[in-house]
């Protein structure tokens, strides 16, 4: 193998990789529908009413009913739009979000009738790198979908959203260096593992790093108080203004998979991943579920934070992203080098 | 014209000075930020302890008041069943909206209708033009005409708004709550 290219911890036989890509990919993509729902019921119960209740049991059927009613719209589209790329866009966003999926870790790996699975989509050495490659070609996306709407407010809303998400990329990368730092390893996987023999979660000592890492995800994600991209009082809503039916869907769907994926880094990165505090060492088949539970109650932030703060004013973003956050990340990740260096 | 300089005197015990906040930014900036967001925090999560507020409207009706004014009712006398209206247009007259259409006509002796001279032949409120405000009520002689307390008046057809005399006198579904004295 040629070492340009990542190595890969561990690869089964190519079966097992395509049914266990498509066993993530199916659980990943219903925590979606999930995310929108907590995302909404949740909203509710922070404003004193219930959110949604009429679609089924507990208005459980909602998601589903919003996303028939989109895919069943027409598809419109204007005139001044690029074709090719006015159709590619949303998919590119979806596709993205799908990929950076495959490295949140859901287990180490297991024995299940006697072959040898990961229980994560690929374990490759560059490790959180991976996620933040897709995460910037999700950027393509947005902008190609913002311009080939042939919009003005498409445009702009493209332009912003796509300087907040290159912006807060960055000290989103940083405030995850200290982290590997004290690790040594990119590969979550082994992150983990470092976790588990150091005994301690790496949100306590690393906790300037964990803040910085959740709100520049709020911001990556575009979620409130980082709702720039679709701040509808200004900008119609944003780089999806023309946008309706399937395709937006797409673009919805991408939204909250990023924050899926946002918080299954967090909950592999600072939360330990499939581990449990107190010693508790469940049999492996736990693991998954632990994670998706994490997973849950990380989400669970994100609707907290969206239902407590209004949404930050353009240069308020920037200067937030450029002038405290980066800082805080940079001087995180060289304490970490120093204390680690040291020891 | 000389520009006069006015030199900064203390203010008088009248003036209030402005509470202003600390100026933001800098590490302590950055810090009361984090504490105002932990705060902001706790705040919405003390609503989510308190659970919801809400009447499932269509399920859980609030309780209206005895003089919430709603849909008209025409009234008759209990003991001989005569309509209380003399068709006399008053209401008609009174209705800002000028949505009540009165057609009067007269009494037989072998077709009473109502208890004077005159009955309404044709009595007719156009709900979609009622902005229900009660002076058809004032206007009334004889409270013929009352508010009740039916406000779901929506209908697919505005035609199916114009509530005839039939619909007035009839005994009210009474779908509305209503709110005991003291309550």
């Amino acid at each position: 193998m040629s070492t340009v290219l990542a190595t890969v911890g561990y690869s089964e036989a190519w079966w097992i990789q395509i049914l266990k890509s498509l066993v993530i990919f199916i659980v990943g993509f219903s925590m979606v529908p999930l995310a929108l729902m907590m995302d909404r019921k949740l909203m509710g119960r922070f404003q004193n009413r219930y959110g949604p209740n009429r679609v089924g049991p507990f208005g459980a059927l909602q998601p589903m009913a919003d996303i028939f009613k989109l895919l069943v719209k027409e598809q419109f589209r204007p005139r001044t739009s690029v074709g090719f790329l006015f159709a590619i866009a949303p998919a590119i966003s979806i596709v993205t979000a799908c990929v950076a999926f495959a490295i949140v870790p859901f287990g180490n790996t297991v024995d299940i009738f006697g072959t040898q699975v990961g229980l994560y989509g690929i374990d490759p050495s560059i490790g959180v790198l991976f996620a933040f490659a897709f995460s910037a070609i999700a950027v393509y996306g947005l902008m190609l979908g913002g311009w080939a709407s042939g919009s003005k407010y498409s445009f702009l809303g493209a332009m912003r959203s796509a300087a907040q998400l290159i912006s807060y990329e960055v000290s989103m990368g940083l405030s995850l260096v200290g982290v590997i730092i004290t690790c040594g390893t990119l590969s979550l996987t082994q992150i983990v593992a470092h976790q588990d023999s150091a005994g301690m979660w790496l949100f306590i000592p690393q906790f300037v790093g964990f803040v910085v890492f959740m709100v520049a995800a709020f911001a990556e994600t575009s979620r409130p108080p980082f709702d720039l991209p679709e701040a509808d009082a200004e900008l119609v809503a944003g780089y999806n203004t023309e946008y309706g039916g399937g395709r937006f869907a797409s673009y919805y769907a991408a939204e909250y998979f990023h924050m899926v994926i946002a918080s299954g880094i967090a909950v592999t990165m600072f939360f330990g991943g499939w581990l449990l505090p107190f010693g508790i060492d469940p049999p492996t088949w736990v693991d998954p579920i632990v994670v998706l539970v994490k997973l849950t109650l990380v989400i669970a932030i994100f609707v907290w934070v969206r239902a407590t703060l209004p949404r930050l004013r353009y240069d308020q973003l920037m200067s937030l992203g450029w002038k405290v956050l980066l800082p805080l990340a940079t001087a995180n990740a060289l304490v970490t080098a120093i204390i680690v260096t040291v020891k | 014209m000389s520009l006069e300089i006015k030199r900064w005197t203390p203010p008088g015990e009248d003036v209030i000075a402005v509470q202003r906040g600390p100026e933001p930014g800098g590490a302590g900036g950055l810090y009361r930020a984090f504490g105002e967001t932990l705060r902001g925090l706790k705040t919405t999560f003390g609503r989510l302890v308190e659970g919801p507020i809400v009447y499932q409207y269509p399920e859980e009706k609030i309780p209206v008041y005895p003089r919430f004014r709603g849909r008209h009712k025409l009234h008759k006398f209990e003991d001989t069943g005569l309509e209380k209206c003399v068709g006399c247009s008053l209401c008609a007259a009174a209705c800002p909206a000028d949505c009540i259409r009165v057609v009067a006509a007269e009494n037989e002796p072998d077709h009473r209708v109502s208890a004077g001279e005159r009955y309404a032949a044709v009595y007719e409120i156009n709900m979609s033009r009622c902005i229900f405000c009660g002076y058809c009520e004032v206007a009334c002689p004889f409270d013929a005409i009352t508010m009740g307390h039916d406000f779901e008046l929506s209908d697919y057809n505005r035609d199916d708004l114009i509530f005839t005399k039939e619909m007035l006198l009839a005994e009210p579904l009474e779908r509305t709550p209503l709110r005991s004295e003291d309550e």
